[in-house]
């Protein structure tokens, strides 16, 4: 983070849910985050690894089970009522799907208008202009103010959704795979909004993703998540030309067109993720690992002892007993 | 950029169109909504009138549909006792959507201790049949308008709610609630205005059904002298009344079966013409 001022730091954050039949699942279980002033943070894994669950606790849209959440150094957690409610809508979210993040029976300008004035006394005179100055901050007309969502495509929803959390002058932005469901096309328009967004507003980003090359293009820094812990964390170059934890090794080369098939079929891991209702002693990890306990008998210490954080360079941080070991190959393609 | 023009009521109207059984019932039921407002301010004689000299008549330009064994203009009859019957089952369906879809719509939408509270009761009193249960209550309060209402709307009360509430609960996910609680506004307000118009087009076609049988309901308190009482008309009540002479005097069987059948098929009808317009079903 180069020493920037830190915008939301969220410390040993934990969520955990009970399943129908009564079992604990810890969605996420004792992360640390900390987002500084500018930054987009992309966080990375695969699908069902706590995500989705951590960014939305960090706003509070899932109870969080342990842990705290300091916005611009104030504890979340100390504050009730309106105060909370100010405070959170500090940070603001960007779904996955633009065509569920629009209320459907109300107006674009309705949407907008209604987030302006939660948190501060806007005129009534004033809440127009200040409409359209939103839409036209992300690119739509003035007139989108007066339609219903179903007028809009994809791009555009995402558009008007981000408008809406615009309205709020959030500090922080979790954007949950805010272009995945978008046309290449489109994603890529909405993704340069979001990077412009940050260098005029001087927001900051959780960049929620399964797209590596994507989060390589915008990401200032990177975590990886597996079954609801941070796995590794680096400076997003570092991490991409020399990730130390063999999951990390694992997600990249397997990612699409960055190595050659052959190089993707010897890194492939073996078997599913892991249920989080019971996960694995140890590493969580280990199971599938390459260099782990089920390859070497002898490292016995991965099934027993949760690895630490690590440091292996500068702010490459590592949660691996034998970090580094399994290196990428040099990058054939692209 | 490119916006469709048309509005969403345009295409609700449309899809209504589409479909010729809906909208058959749409036509059928207004008839006889209109009928029944319409019809005591142009043929304006008195229902509760004796007239012991014509007793039993027959049809005629002076008495369209006869006279009953007390003389009474039956048309006169019909349409007031069809005002009777249909405003107090259409009020007792509004009592029961209201409070009922109410509860629901809290329901599902805090949960916790107050949902668990509210499904229980909703249980025992889906535990009795509608009938039986409308029975208990109109004989425990006794007869009338107000007593009829609250007896018809009581059992209704649980399917309304469970449906506000599956809905409530289903709709409290979506992320542009989500988004309104990350946006700070009020809990009140996400409730009104982000849960509670997305969750209603499914209690509306569960209120036109309950209409259709809460005309049978109210129809059959009067028929049992547990209803509305004389000498207000009342069809249930014309019904039981004219059963004694029903072979000298047809019609005044006849006519209030017919004005209770065609109501309950329109509002059953309605129900189906909602369903299309709301796309139940389809989860949109």
């Amino acid at each position: 983070m180069n020493g920037k001022e830190t915008v939301v730091r969220g410390i040993d954050l934990r969520v955990a849910f009970r399943t129908e039949d009564g079992r604990r699942v810890r969605a996420v279980d004792g992360v640390d985050l900390e987002v500084g002033r500018g930054e987009i943070h992309g966080l990375v894994g695969e699908s069902g690894c706590g995500k989705t669950t951590l960014g939305r606790a960090l706003l509070g849209l899932v109870p969080l089970t342990g842990g705290r959440v300091i916005v611009d150094g104030v504890d979340i957690g100390e504050l009730r009522g309106r105060r909370l409610r100010r405070a959170r809508a500090r940070m603001q979210m960007i779904f996955q799907s633009p065509w569920g993040s629009l209320n459907p029976r109300m107006r674009v300008g309705t949407a907008i208008a209604e987030a302006l004035r939660a948190h501060r006394r806007v005129s009534r005179a004033e809440v127009r202009p200040r409409v359209e100055a939103l839409l036209a901050m992300v690119g739509l007309p003035a007139e989108a103010a007066d339609r219903y969502p179903a007028a809009f495509s994809g791009g555009q929803r995402q558009r008007i959704a981000i408008a809406r959390a615009l309205a709020v002058e959030p500090r922080f932005i979790v954007a949950d795979e805010a272009v995945a469901s978008l046309d290449v096309s489109v994603g890529e328009q909405i993704l340069e909004l979001l990077v412009g967004l940050r260098d005029r507003l001087g927001l900051s980003y959780l960049f929620i993703s399964h797209d590596l090359g994507v989060v390589e293009r915008v990401a200032d820094r990177v975590t990886v998540m597996y079954l609801g812990r941070v796995v590794e964390r680096a400076a997003a170059d570092e991490l991409f030309r020399a990730p130390a934890h063999p999951y990390t090794v694992a997600l990249l080369a397997a990612a699409p067109g960055r190595f050659p098939r052959e190089v993707r079929r010897a890194f492939v891991l073996s078997g599913d993720p892991p249920s989080p209702v019971d996960p694995p002693s140890g590493c969580v990890f280990w199971p599938r690992c390459p260099v782990g306990p089920t390859v070497d008998p002898s490292r016995t210490i991965c099934r027993t002892e949760v690895p630490p954080p690590t440091t292996v360079g500068d702010g490459h941080v590592v949660a691996c007993h034998f970090p580094g070991e399994v290196r990428l190959p040099d990058p054939v393609l692209r | 950029m490119t916006v469709a023009t048309t509005t969403r009521r345009g295409t609700a109207w449309h899809r209504l169109r589409r479909n010729r059984l809906s909208f058959a019932g749409v036509l059928v039921l207004s008839g006889v909504v209109i009928t029944v407002i319409v019809g005591p301010l142009l043929w304006r004689v008195d229902p509760i009138a004796i007239d012991l000299a014509n007793r039993l008549a027959a049809p005629s330009a002076l008495h369209p549909l006869g006279t009953d064994i007390q003389g009474r203009d039956l048309l006169a009859r019909i349409l007031h006792g069809g005002r009777v019957t249909l405003f107090v089952a259409v009020a007792s369906v509004v009592v029961a959507l209201v409070f009922g879809s109410g509860a629901g719509l809290l329901s599902g939408f805090v949960r916790g201790w107050f949902d668990t509270a509210v499904m229980r009761v909703a249980d025992v009193l889906l535990a009795f049949p509608p009938l039986l249960l409308a029975l208990v209550i109109a004989a425990a309060r006794g007869p009338g308008v107000a007593n009829t209402i609250l007896a018809v709307s009581i059992p209704a009360l649980p399917r309304f709610a469970r449906l506000m509430r599956a809905q409530s609960l289903a709709i409290r996910e979506r992320e542009y609630v989500l988004a309104a609680w990350a946006v700070g506004l009020s809990p009140l307000r996400i409730l009104f205005r982000h849960v509670l118009p997305n969750a209603v087009g499914p209690v509306t076609v569960q209120a036109s059904i309950a209409a259709g049988i809460a005309v049978l309901e109210v129809a059959g308190l009067g028929f049992l002298g547990l209803g509305v009482q004389p000498p207000s008309p009342e069809l249930g009540a014309i019904l039981v009344d004219s059963q004694t002479y029903l072979l000298q005097q047809p019609t005044a069987v006849l006519a209030p079966g017919i004005v209770i059948s065609l109501s309950i098929l329109g509002f059953n009808l309605l129900g189906d013409a909602l369903g299309d317009v709301f796309d139940v079903g389809s989860g949109s």
